[in-house]
């Protein structure tokens, strides 16, 4: 994208991001959610996390080598710290310099 | 004024340490590839939305159209949508900084706003004014800082993209310490993956958008019947 693209493309996603957290002071001052709603609210977080996981690999190719072994071990690796040390600034620090040391020495 | 403002630090710091270091990485990254320094910090005082602005880099590299931005920003933000449900009486009252509030509710400001208990004794508007403001202030001075040594500071950042799929997998295991379901992993994974193979990067994540909440309402009672 050029600089004129990208600054509309900022003005719609400031947009957006403002509607989504003004929304319920609009519509729920009082109401209670509707249920198909409520399920939604629960479980599309985790759907749309795992979702971007996988979006943010989509340029990389599973079926030549090394079949995206840096990206899983970077993943299991990434996970296993989160896991043992619940801190997820280490995490994701560690977890990225791991993924570099992957890529630029191997 | 003063005793409002020195609670609001203290609460914040937690905060501070996360959003400079993660702003720091965001200008980083978008410095890596050669964009403009200044779009950085201009995305971290109008979006101020820290997973929406990672993954909007890939939207500027897929040169996706307006629209599918539009439909892509909505369901990654989504969750923020329920957020003031629980506010809506802690917000009462809270003009003029009411809008600021609202436009300001991170995932982080959300978490600590709804978790510390009420002081009587602050003026309650000018104690989440100032924590709001304190909070976005390490966020855009996080990226400031990353966008200007990236640009000035040259290493080699091969593999620091990897920091957005770190902070995704973070944010699922978070959700599945929540949740403790399994279901919503796997229809977001098999959508994504279904989309990886048969739909073009750049339709990627809007069709695994679609096909996720459609999967979500189709299998419903499946998912609800798992805990």
């Amino acid at each position: 994208m050029n600089n004129n693209e990208i600054y509309i493309a900022i003005v719609i996603m400031a947009l957006v991001n403002y509607a989504t957290r003004l929304f319920p002071f609009l519509f729920f001052r009082k109401k209670e959610l509707p249920p198909f709603l409520v399920y939604i609210e629960k479980y599309f977080p985790a759907v749309i996390m795992t979702i971007l996981v996988l979006y943010t690999l989509k340029d990389i190719s599973f079926v030549t080598v090394p079949y995206g072994f840096k990206e899983i071990s970077g993943i299991i690796f990434t996970g296993f710290l989160h896991i043992y040390l619940k801190n997820y600034l280490v995490s994701i620090f560690v977890g990225t310099l791991f993924y570099m040391i992957l890529i630029q020495y191997f | 004024m003063q005793k409002e403002f020195k609670k609001a630090f203290e609460v914040s710091i937690p905060v501070m340490m996360g959003y400079l270091v993660l702003g720091f990485a965001f200008g980083l990254l978008l410095v890596s590839m050669s964009y403009d320094w200044y779009l950085a910090p201009l995305m971290s005082v109008f979006i101020y939305a820290g997973a929406l602005q990672f993954v909007a880099i890939g939207f500027f590299n897929a040169k996706m159209g307006f629209i599918d931005i539009a439909i892509a920003s909505l369901f990654i933000n989504i969750r923020q949508s329920f957020y003031g449900l629980s506010l809506l009486k802690r917000f009462k009252d809270t003009k003029p900084f009411k809008n600021y509030l609202i436009f300001a509710l991170t995932d982080e400001t959300y978490g600590l706003l709804t978790s510390i208990k009420e002081d009587k004794t602050l003026s309650k508007k000018h104690f989440y004014f100032y924590l709001a403001a304190l909070n976005q202030s390490y966020w855009v001075f996080g990226t400031l800082l990353g966008s200007i040594l990236g640009l000035n500071i040259h290493f080699n950042t091969a593999g620091l993209e990897f920091s957005l799929t770190a902070l995704f997998v973070v944010l699922c295991l978070e959700q599945y310490k929540n949740l403790k379901n399994i279901y919503p992993f796997l229809i977001g994974g098999s959508s994504a993956l279904f989309s990886l193979c048969f739909v073009s990067s750049d339709k990627m994540l809007i069709a695994s958008i679609v096909i996720s909440i459609i999967s979500l309402l189709v299998l419903k009672n499946r998912v609800i019947n798992e805990q």
